[in-house]
């Protein structure tokens, strides 16, 4: 078996191979329709992250807060709702459970479950990695903020978030990266993104190694891309002085 | 996402080792006294019960070619071993010599004849729509503005794809992970209907809650031949195994073994998938023959 790395430039109707790659014309050559599943991938991802970084960032700094218990308690629920259910699982429930319960629901494209189910799972995974980094810090920081005469919500935006979010810096890398890896399943609900390319080209081609090949590398470029940003962001944000970031690079 | 880092292990391997074999798969069965059959886990036409056990329309036609050339060459005793295969993986496997006959549901066409063989075709799948019943669909015509969906890694993408591009119908599409995701689209409404293999439809609707439900309407979208697999420029073997497919055609053996699998009660759950012969299979049991894929589609 030899490389064939042609299959790229085939027309996916006819399987002739186009001059330049790129289908013109209608035509669509299996190199578009990579990169269009590579936007497909990127764009869940992405929106994923923002929503898993806003839900993760409030729900893991509400879990700190003092003298509210039941805010606290539904902090906890939620991070214990998403982190215990497998994410395959969260997308069926949230493409095939939900819309039966909540009629409501069928009218959303399966995309914006994928990125709401895919968001929400990683939310409870950063939540859990605010809380830790707030309560990594020494006790006296609250206090010595309160001292201050701050409010409870002054306290947090100028004393104790920013030292926490400095702190877990290196495990949100991970998580970011985890979600383009973990922006897979979406596959499973019809998202037409880099692993459902994988195993559909396959089909088509018997090219299935070259296919593969091709998608593992547009995977690690994209984790590889978010980490750089993530480590560049680490180095921009330290403070001199202050050994919180020891290691130089952001990931695991 | 285990299942595909294996196969491209296994295509590794295999690209390692192709060179290696010698291709006379008799001279080698009768030198172990064993065989592999290629099976598959969750096809129409070979299926697993669990613990080991494969059966099915092509796989127990794959076992009795087994006997068959057990016969001619003499043996005492032959041992089957079963192979799971996927579609990811089943070339590689066949082409590498770990599986020396493949009888699961792989469609003979002019790509694969480049690396393997083909017995002669023992069933023609053809490619339909099934729709809720009360849903007024029965033909392509009524499939404009609606949405379609059918399984990912398989050829009907492509089927859809080109009628799409055809032009004259508009559709939408949504692809489910396997056949029983894609069946629950249907089922909860994600999806008007279903285009996928007719036998793969008629059983699904055979084990849906109210097979009442639902049915196979209107034109026949593709057709595939679907026939045994094994490794090319292997003639003495290729002739021993279409011998025994048409004996079997011949005796009408074969005749009742597809009224056993699509017409009568089958395991695990005792349904009729009830999916007569098609014109096509018939035809293509009255004159033998391993033309691919692309040969069905110019006339």
């Amino acid at each position: 078996m030899s490389w064939d790395w042609q299959v790229f430039c085939q027309d996916t109707m006819d399987r002739e191979v186009v001059q330049g790659c790129f289908g013109k014309g209608g035509e669509v050559t299996y190199l578009d329709w990579i990169l269009s599943a590579w936007g497909w991938t990127i764009s869940v991802s992405l929106l994923a992250l923002v929503l898993a970084l806003v839900l993760g960032a409030l729900i893991g700094t509400v879990r700190t807060l003092q003298d509210r218990p039941m805010i606290v308690r539904l902090g906890n629920a939620w991070v214990e709702l998403f982190r215990n259910i497998p994410l395959l699982v969260q997308i069926f429930l949230w493409y095939h459970v939900l819309p039966s319960l909540i009629p409501a629901l069928k009218q959303v494209p399966g995309f914006v479950l994928v990125v709401l189910a895919l968001g929400f799972f990683t939310s409870a995974r950063i939540a859990e990695q605010v809380r830790a980094g707030i309560q990594a810090l020494p006790r006296g920081q609250r206090y010595a903020g309160l001292a201050m005469g701050f409010t409870t919500f002054q306290t947090y935006r100028y004393v104790l978030l920013p030292m926490a979010f400095r702190i877990i810096i290196p495990p949100l890398t991970s998580e970011t990266m985890n979600i383009f890896k973990n922006s897979s399943v979406a596959f499973a609900v019809s998202v037409a993104e880099l692993t459902m390319f994988a195993m559909q080209a396959q089909e088509e081609t018997s090219r299935g190694i070259e296919v593969y090949l091709a998608v593992t590398a547009l995977y690690v470029v994209s984790a590889f891309a978010i980490n750089r940003i993530m480590a560049f962001v680490e180095k921009r944000v330290r403070i001199p002085g202050v050994a919180l970031t020891a290691s130089a690079g952001g990931g695991h | 996402m285990k299942k595909h880092l294996l196969a491209i292990a296994v295509a590794a391997l295999a690209a390692g080792s192709a060179f290696a074999q010698a291709n006379d798969t008799l001279a080698k069965i009768k030198a172990s006294g064993s065989v592999t059959l290629g099976v598959r886990e969750s096809s129409g036409l070979s299926y697993t019960l669990g613990n080991g056990k494969f059966v099915g329309f092509h796989t127990e036609m794959g076992e009795i070619v087994l006997h068959d050339i057990q016969k001619q060459l003499g043996l005492a005793k032959l041992d089957i071993k079963y192979q799971p295969v996927t579609s990811q993986n089943r070339i590689p496997l066949v082409t590498n010599g770990t599986v020396d006959l493949e009888c699961g549901s792989t469609t003979n066409n002019a790509t694969r004849q480049k690396d393997v063989a083909f017995a002669v075709t023992t069933y023609v799948e053809e490619v339909r729509t099934a729709v809720k019943a009360n849903s007024g669909i029965t033909s392509i015509k009524d499939l404009n503005g609606k949405t379609l969906v059918t399984t990912t890694g398989t050829t009907s993408v492509q089927t859809l794809r080109k009628h799409e591009r055809a032009g004259g119908i508009d559709f939408k599409e949504v692809f489910g992970k396997d056949h029983a995701d894609s069946f629950l689209m249907l089922e909860t409404g994600r999806a008007d209907a279903f285009v996928m293999d007719g036998s793969i439809l008629a059983a699904n609707i055979s084990k849906s809650k109210n097979p009442a439900d639902y049915k196979i309407v209107g034109e026949v979208l593709s057709v595939e031949p679907i026939a045994c697999m094994l490794r090319k420029d292997d003639p003495a073997f290729k002739k021993a195994v279409d011998d025994s497919i048409k004996r079997q055609i011949a005796d009408g053996s074969l005749a009742k073994l597809y009224d056993k699998w699509f017409m009568q009660p089958v395991p695990p759950t005792n349904t009729k998938v009830g999916l007569p012969m098609s014109e096509a299979t018939k035809a293509a049991w009255a004159n033998p023959n391993s033309k691919p894929m692309e040969d069905y589609v110019k006339k």
